[in-house]
């Protein structure tokens, strides 16, 4: 191989270290229930390289048009602000929200898990079921499925204890989140 | 009184309310009804260029340099596609454009119909917004919410792609002012910035001993009143100004508080002050990355205002002491308000030594050259081009690469919108184009592309718009036979190995010219440059000029990358252009 191909060859461009530690946030986005408006969202986060760990979206307010997005993303605070501001750019986009930074969010997520086994299994399944207020519904002679609620490490911890009982596969709709108190968007 | 008529119909009548009289586009199945609709009316006329490209860089030529909107009008498919490295290119630098694109007809959408594609999927991250029509109900609100969005805030393209089926469909339409469209239900740029702030970036200034203005397209995007006020606040204030590739023209070429152009090909004087200014006044830039050079040793000593009418731009790339959300004009105008009510006087005193350290910076003479009796320096030609055209009305655009630079360096403006440049997308191929944009758009000025003979041929083809519409653009080609400023990172950062950045064969531009039916002028010898570029002038036709220049100048002064604004290349440089950057250098880089 040719010496100078090992070399690091120049750029055009200078790329600082990054210094700052990476956060987790959740925002709430309000937007037009248009065509093509998560696409905007999602496009946004894949052309300037955010990262998206959970994402919802549904209309709520249908007479105004309106639909809610809850995104969660990782990044530095800097460019957090970027997430905030570039979507805020977007023509469709009403409201984004930084729930994390304004505090005391309230989190939830919905999970559907399906646990086969039978005999003793079956039992011990039911009674962590119970602990964790999952409600069974669908059942059959080998197998069920749970519907649970919670924040999203309840929801892991669940998860995680069904694994050795039967685990066979899961279902969940990423996270919503509203603010406390009396103040909406 | 809202009237009924045809989809088509109500494509040109919107035109016609917006005020736009000359659209550039090029005819396709999808898009015919608005064809035959134009067909059957005189408010707008057509431009047929030869690639929709052309298009795009036509419509952003005719709006930088009126201000106004610039429409382009495609067909589906490959018409769309073609358009696309205009609508990022106007993305980048802000230009207000309207995109109107036909479409297959709604029943057909999905069906993979000839000439199909996923125009607003396509566009969606190089436009500033985009909208498919899906009813004719919609498509007056769309029409009209399209220029609004344009050429409001920050200013972006903005594509209505609209199918065949909603173009013979007959609506209801109605005219801007029975509309509402400027109040939108989520978008509402800031336009007036906060007087508070306004206030206290005043204070700042007040107290600042080392101040700089660093000004950007915003300013000319704000209207010729932002850089009116720009001067009488430079005036008032007597702080040094200087500016961006977009921002040029805002500030008089002439004046002597101009540095001339920041950034990695700027002069000496702008970047050295930028480094070691006490206080950054930035007005609509966006600490670009050809601005700032390495980041963490950008201005280490100052305190930076930011003006932006976009917040995303605020400490996107630099972080700002005191942001401030507005128009560059509205808030202009309010520095020199708040200035006059605490001074009369501009701090001369204070300010004598920050300007005495400038003066020594500009000694420098950082965009000096040598000459040469026998062989065209390019540098050379453009200060020529200068002479021969300042007392005309006269328009500039350029392509991108080594002229681009040389012709920010080297051909001063004294008003906004006589610039026009490819600065964020580097656009090889816009100049052409956007000289017959701004040719159209001002009939009578001189119309000048400052091009290179690699980027002129990307776009070649739309010297045919210009000879059929009659439009007197000069192409003046700075022929050093390769792509100069990649042999010139070749030679800085990869040892001189001249991957690909020659042309074995180019055409003969004389004959091209006369092929083409207009106007060929050659020049290689210094001595005969005037005479060629008064006949370039004169001739009342389309002409490719051929300027043969020294093929490999260097375009300094330069910003290595990964260095510092104080650590400029100047052009007494003798060394080796390669060693610049050492292996270390190399490694942060």
């Amino acid at each position: 191989m040719n010496a100078h191909l090992m070399q690091p060859t120049g750029s055009a461009y200078f790329l600082a270290p990054e210094t700052q530690t990476v956060e987790r946030h959740t925002l709430s986005v309000l937007v037009d229930n248009e065509p093509g408006i998560l696409a905007r969202i999602v496009g946004l986060f894949a052309a300037r390289g955010f990262n998206i760990d959970s994402l919802t979206v549904s209309e709520t307010e249908h007479e105004k048009g309106l639909s809610r997005i809850t995104v969660v993303t990782m990044a530095t605070p800097k460019v957090l602000l970027q997430i905030k501001l570039q979507l805020e750019r977007l023509i469709p986009v009403h409201k984004v929200h930084d729930l994390t930074a304004e505090g005391r969010a309230l989190e939830r997520e919905l999970a559907l898990i399906k646990v086969g086994g039978t005999g003793e299994q079956r039992a011990e399944t039911l009674r962590l079921a119970d602990a964790f207020r999952a409600q069974i519904v669908d059942a059959t002679v080998e197998s069920f499925v749970f519907e649970v609620t919670g924040k999203p490490s309840k929801i892991d911890s669940f998860i995680a204890l069904m694994v050795p009982l039967g685990l066979i596969e899961v279902v969940r709709t990423g996270l919503a989140a509203i603010s406390r108190g009396p103040e909406g968007m | 009184m809202p009237q009924q008529m045809t989809g088509a119909e109500m494509v040109i009548q919107a035109l016609a309310d917006q005020g736009v009289t000359d659209i550039f586009g090029y005819p396709g199945g999808a898009v015919l009804p608005i064809y035959d609709a134009m067909f059957q009316q005189e408010q707008v006329r057509h431009v047929l260029v030869r690639h929709e490209q052309g298009a795009s860089h036509m419509a952003e030529g005719y709006a930088r340099s009126t201000g106004r909107v610039g429409v382009m009008l495609v067909t589906s498919g490959p018409g769309a596609t073609n358009v696309i490295t205009g609508l990022a290119d106007a993305l980048m630098d802000s230009v207000p454009v309207v995109c109107i694109t036909g479409q297959v007809p709604t029943t057909l959408i999905g069906s993979d119909a000839f000439q199909e594609g996923d125009t607003v999927g396509l566009t969606r991250s190089c436009t500033k917004h985009n909208y498919l029509v899906k009813s004719i109900a919609d498509l007056p609100r769309i029409l009209h919410e399209a220029f609004y969005i344009a050429n409001s805030g920050r200013p972006g393209p903005v594509l209505v792609d609209i199918p065949k089926d909603i173009q013979f469909a007959v609506g209801t339409y109605y005219r801007p002012d029975e509309i509402e469209t400027t109040r939108h239900r989520s978008y509402h740029p800031q336009l007036e910035g906060d007087t508070r702030l306004i206030e206290a970036a005043v204070d700042m200034m007040l107290k600042a001993e080392r101040p700089i203005f660093y000004t950007g397209g915003g300013v000319v995007n704000a209207g010729p009143q932002a850089s009116a006020h720009l001067r009488e606040l430079a005036e008032l204030t007597g702080f040094p100004v200087t500016s961006t590739l977009m921002g040029l023209g805002s500030m008089p070429g002439s004046s002597p508080q101009w540095l001339g152009m920041v950034g990695m090909h700027g002069s000496y004087e702008s970047n050295m002050a930028m480094h070691d200014c006490d206080l950054m006044i930035n007005i609509g830039a966006r600490f670009d990355d050809r601005i700032t050079g390495r980041i963490d040793k950008f201005s280490p000593g100052s305190r930076k205002i930011h003006v932006d009418i976009d917040p995303s731009s605020i400490n996107k790339n630099v972080i700002i002491d005191l942001p401030i959300i507005g128009d560059c004009g509205h808030v202009l105008k309010e520095m020199v308000r708040i200035w006059r009510s605490k001074t009369n006087q501009p701090r001369t005193e204070a300010l004598a030594p920050w300007w005495a350290q400038i003066d020594a910076w500009r000694s420098k003479h950082s965009f000096g050259f040598k000459q040469s009796s026998t062989i065209i320096k390019p540098q050379h030609a453009i200060r020529r081009l200068y002479e021969g055209s300042k007392s005309r009305d006269v328009y500039i655009t350029t392509e991108v690469g080594q002229h681009q630079m040389w012709a920010a360096q080297h051909f001063p403006f004294e008003m906004p919108n006589r610039w026009m440049t490819s600065g964020g997308f580097g656009t090889m191929g816009y100049g052409l184009p956007a000289a017959i944009g701004v040719q159209v758009a001002h009939p009578d000025a001189l119309v000048i592309d400052i091009a290179g003979e690699g980027s002129v041929q990307m776009t070649m083809q739309e010297i045919s718009t210009a000879v059929q519409y009659e439009l007197p653009v000069k192409i003046f080609i700075l022929n050093n036979e390769r792509l100069g400023m990649i042999r010139q990172w070749q030679d800085l950062l990869h040892g001189g190995r001249y991957a690909h950045s020659y042309a074995e064969s180019l055409p003969d531009f004389v004959k091209l010219a006369e092929a083409y039916g207009a106007h060929g002028i050659r020049c290689d010898d210094p001595a005969k440059l005037d005479d060629a570029i008064a006949e370039m002038i004169d001739v009342k036709k389309p002409v490719l000029f051929d300027c043969l220049v020294e093929r490999d100048e260097n375009c300094l002064p330069m910003i290595p990358s990964g260095k510092p604004h104080n650590e400029m290349i100047l052009p007494d440089f003798t060394d080796d252009i390669g060693s610049v950057i050492d292996a270390k250098g190399r490694e942060m880089v």
